[in-house]
């Protein structure tokens, strides 16, 4: 009364078939990682450019003119033209026409020749954080350079006046700061997750619903030959939608793969196959497909907002840590950035791959417990 | 029991399934002797296809014990599965997959060997061997239910249990489906079938009565009408429907039911029915005639004289 073979390749070589028949689904399968890359890489920029700026002018002179020009250049501010007294910056920031106003205080130049380190004041639309962050930091930067670029001949003594604001701003492995190299690695966690858990429970509750799980429970077959004949074909989904994921990723973004390629395709298998279990275990709690489908989009939020992959993992706080670790997405997104852009070996990852397998033991005995072999 | 010349293939005592507070099926004893037809009758939601369930180790119930094929039914339901044709009430065969695919299928999940020939054969006597690779969900209800009975006949079973199996399907196609059940039950496979259809009823060997959850009666088909001690009179002419409702109601009369042309007005007691029919007999436009009561007379009695338990508990 052992596994079964004959029974597992039964299971496997009908989920084929179906699979195969089921256009629509393999379509979405493909598309979903194609938008998403797009969506993530594209449209959502947490280190956003060219945003509108106003000044308010009460002084002008070399200093001011420079000082701007160089906001310009950094490419993070457009000057979009000027302002007239503080109310008029608590309007054009409240109707959100500028996330920037710069104000240039009165007697300006002259502060700064006489060494009285006027202050240079930018009220910033700090709504959304992650669009005035990098903005608002590189100010600071911007600010030093027009100083020492100006200070030569007589004013050369300015060079050596210590800045209270300047900031170093030294960003290992992405000195750019291109954030689509950040985000998009751990995009192929996200989108493997998403579409793994939900296309198996719905492939499990499926069978329910159409009356067919009846005609397999009156088989003789086992629950370990159900569970891997249903699970294991759609791994080479996985793999399909891993190679789309990257031809995008190399060929759109650029984003290195620093790393060797084994553990990464070791710490790829465990994920897709952890995704896939916890799919088959959302499959035996949901009583249609509806549910399944509620439970993978409840999924899905934490797996994005506490994996590290929206927000720095560090950051959050205990308890959210506490969440993050119990989600297989968090450690592989480890694994992405590690292998990808740290250019990481195996022994890097194997704390990142042990959670993933403790995880991955965890869901399966709890899968098998629930799957009822009776209709009960 | 044990007298018996051969042991039975399903002998069960005491079953008892519930679904919440609801009790579907109480105290559900039977024995089923190798070979033999056994029909299952019903009304709907009587218990049927949870019976038929529990034997085949899809449900498992709350109380009672027994033996399907020698096996436990308790414990061993893994074996019972390798020995036994299960045909589900609704097609439950992979509407997205072919008819040799569901085949070939059903024949690795029994490990059957020379799978191919088996498969091919089975598409031989179907007569469906050059539709093959239509998807199963193309198929009209007959042919799905003869699909059905294929499949779950690919692994030679010793017992088959047959839930509603013509329910929706053609006249012919359900004599010939029955004259295969017959076919089988003759080669010494053991059939057990629920149906709602009397013509059907008086094909099996022996028949159970089960209404709301209870076993009702049990026996040789031709003996029910004797055990449940039913008299008939069956009355032909015109004008039928105002002499049902004139004879409806009236004393002794427990049952006036349209057979074709003719009346059957039916009654436990023979004395007091005879009483009430009499005065009718007058009129000689009807020609009277008093008759053994057939099955359907029998089972519309004992439908209407069971109670349902689920209504009685509310009452309580």
């Amino acid at each position: 009364m052992a596994f079964s073979t004959s029974r597992f390749l039964a299971i496997l070589m009908k989920e084929f078939i179906q699979m195969r028949r089921d256009r629509m689904t393999f379509a979405m399968m493909i598309a979903i990682p194609i938008m998403q890359l797009m969506l993530f890489g594209f449209a959502i920029n947490s280190d956003p450019r060219h945003l509108p700026t106003l000044v308010e002018v009460h002084d002008s002179g070399p200093f001011v003119r420079r000082f701007l020009a160089a906001m310009e250049t950094s490419t993070y501010f457009d000057i979009r033209g000027t302002v007239a007294g503080s109310r008029d910056v608590d309007r054009v920031l409240k109707a959100g026409n500028a996330n920037f106003v710069v104000t240039i205080p009165e007697n300006f130049e002259r502060d700064i020749i006489r060494g009285e380190k006027p202050v240079l004041l930018v009220a910033a639309d700090a709504s959304d954080p992650s669009t005035s962050g990098s903005a608002t930091s590189a100010l600071s930067v911007l600010a030093q350079n027009t100083i020492n670029s100006l200070a030569t001949g007589p004013l050369s003594y300015l060079a050596s006046t210590p800045d209270a604001f300047s900031v170093v701003a030294h960003a290992r492995y992405n000195p750019a700061a291109i954030t689509s190299y950040n985000i998009v690695p751990g995009l192929l966690a996200v989108i493997i997750s998403m579409t793994m858990v939900m296309i198996t429970a719905i492939a499990i509750v499926r069978e329910s619903e159409r009356g067919t799980m009846e005609t397999l429970l009156a088989t003789p077959a086992r629950a370990p030959e159900v569970m891997l004949g249903k699970i294991i074909p759609y791994v080479f989904i996985g793999y399909v939608q891993t190679c789309v994921f990257f031809i995008l990723a190399f060929w759109v973004f650029a984003v290195p793969f620093a790393g060797p390629i084994t553990p990464f395709i070791i710490g790829l298998n465990i994920f897709i196959i952890v995704n896939l279990a916890l799919g088959f275990l959302f499959s035996t709690i949901a009583g249609n497909q509806m549910q399944a489908m509620q439970m993978s989009f409840f999924y899905m939020l934490p797996s994005i907002l506490l994996s590290g992959f929206m927000f720095p993992f560090a950051a959050m706080p205990g308890w959210a840590q506490t969440i993050g670790l119990v989600i297989p997405s968090t450690h592989f997104m480890r694994i992405l950035r590690k292998i990808m852009l740290k250019g990481a070996d195996l022994p890097d990852i194997v704390p990142d791959l042990r959670a993933l397998l403790i995880i991955l033991a965890a869901v399966s005995i709890l899968a098998m417990l629930r799957y009822k072999r009776t209709l009960d | 029991m044990t007298q018996e010349t051969a042991t039975p293939v399903i002998e069960v005592e005491g079953l008892v399934k519930k679904f919440g507070d609801k009790t579907v099926v109480d105290q559900f004893d039977i024995n089923v002797p190798k070979g033999a037809i056994y029909g299952f009758l019903g009304p709907n939601g009587s218990g049927k296809t949870t019976t038929i369930r529990m034997l085949c180790g899809l449900l498992t119930p709350d109380a009672g014990s027994g033996r399907c094929l020698g096996y436990d039914i308790l414990r061993q339901s893994d074996n019972i599965k390798e020995h036994v044709g299960y045909m589900t009430q609704k097609f439950s065969l992979y509407e997205d997959l072919t008819i040799r695919e569901n085949l070939d299928f059903m024949a690795r999940m029994y490990r059957v060997p020379d799978r191919k020939q088996k498969v091919d054969k089975a598409l031989e006597e179907l007569g469906l061997a050059n539709r093959s690779h239509q998807q199963a969900g193309e198929l009209s209800g007959g042919w799905k239910q003869r699909l059905a009975l294929a499949a779950c006949l690919l692994h030679g079973p010793d017992l088959l249990l047959l839930d509603e199996p013509t329910a929706g399907v053609d006249p012919k196609a359900r004599r010939d489906f029955w004259d295969e059940i017959r076919r089988l039950s003759d080669a010494g496979v053991t059939v057990l079938v629920s149906t709602h259809y009397m013509d059907e009823a008086i094909q099996c060997d022996n028949i159970a009565y089960i209404a709301y959850g209870k076993k009702l009666i049990d026996g040789p088909a031709r003996k029910i009408p004797e055990m449940v001690g039913l008299n008939t009179w069956r009355v032909e002419g015109p004008d039928l429907a105002n002499l049902a409702a004139d004879l409806e109601g009236s004393d002794g009369i427990e049952q006036v039911a349209r057979f074709g042309s003719a009346l059957h007005i039916s009654g436990m007691d023979a004395k007091k029915l005879d009483n009430a029919v009499n005065p009718f007999r007058k009129d000689k436009r009807y020609t009277w005639t008093s008759k053994p009561a057939g099955l359907e007379e029998v089972f519309i009695h004992l439908m209407s004289g069971s109670t349902d338990n689920f209504a009685e508990k509310k009452a309580a």
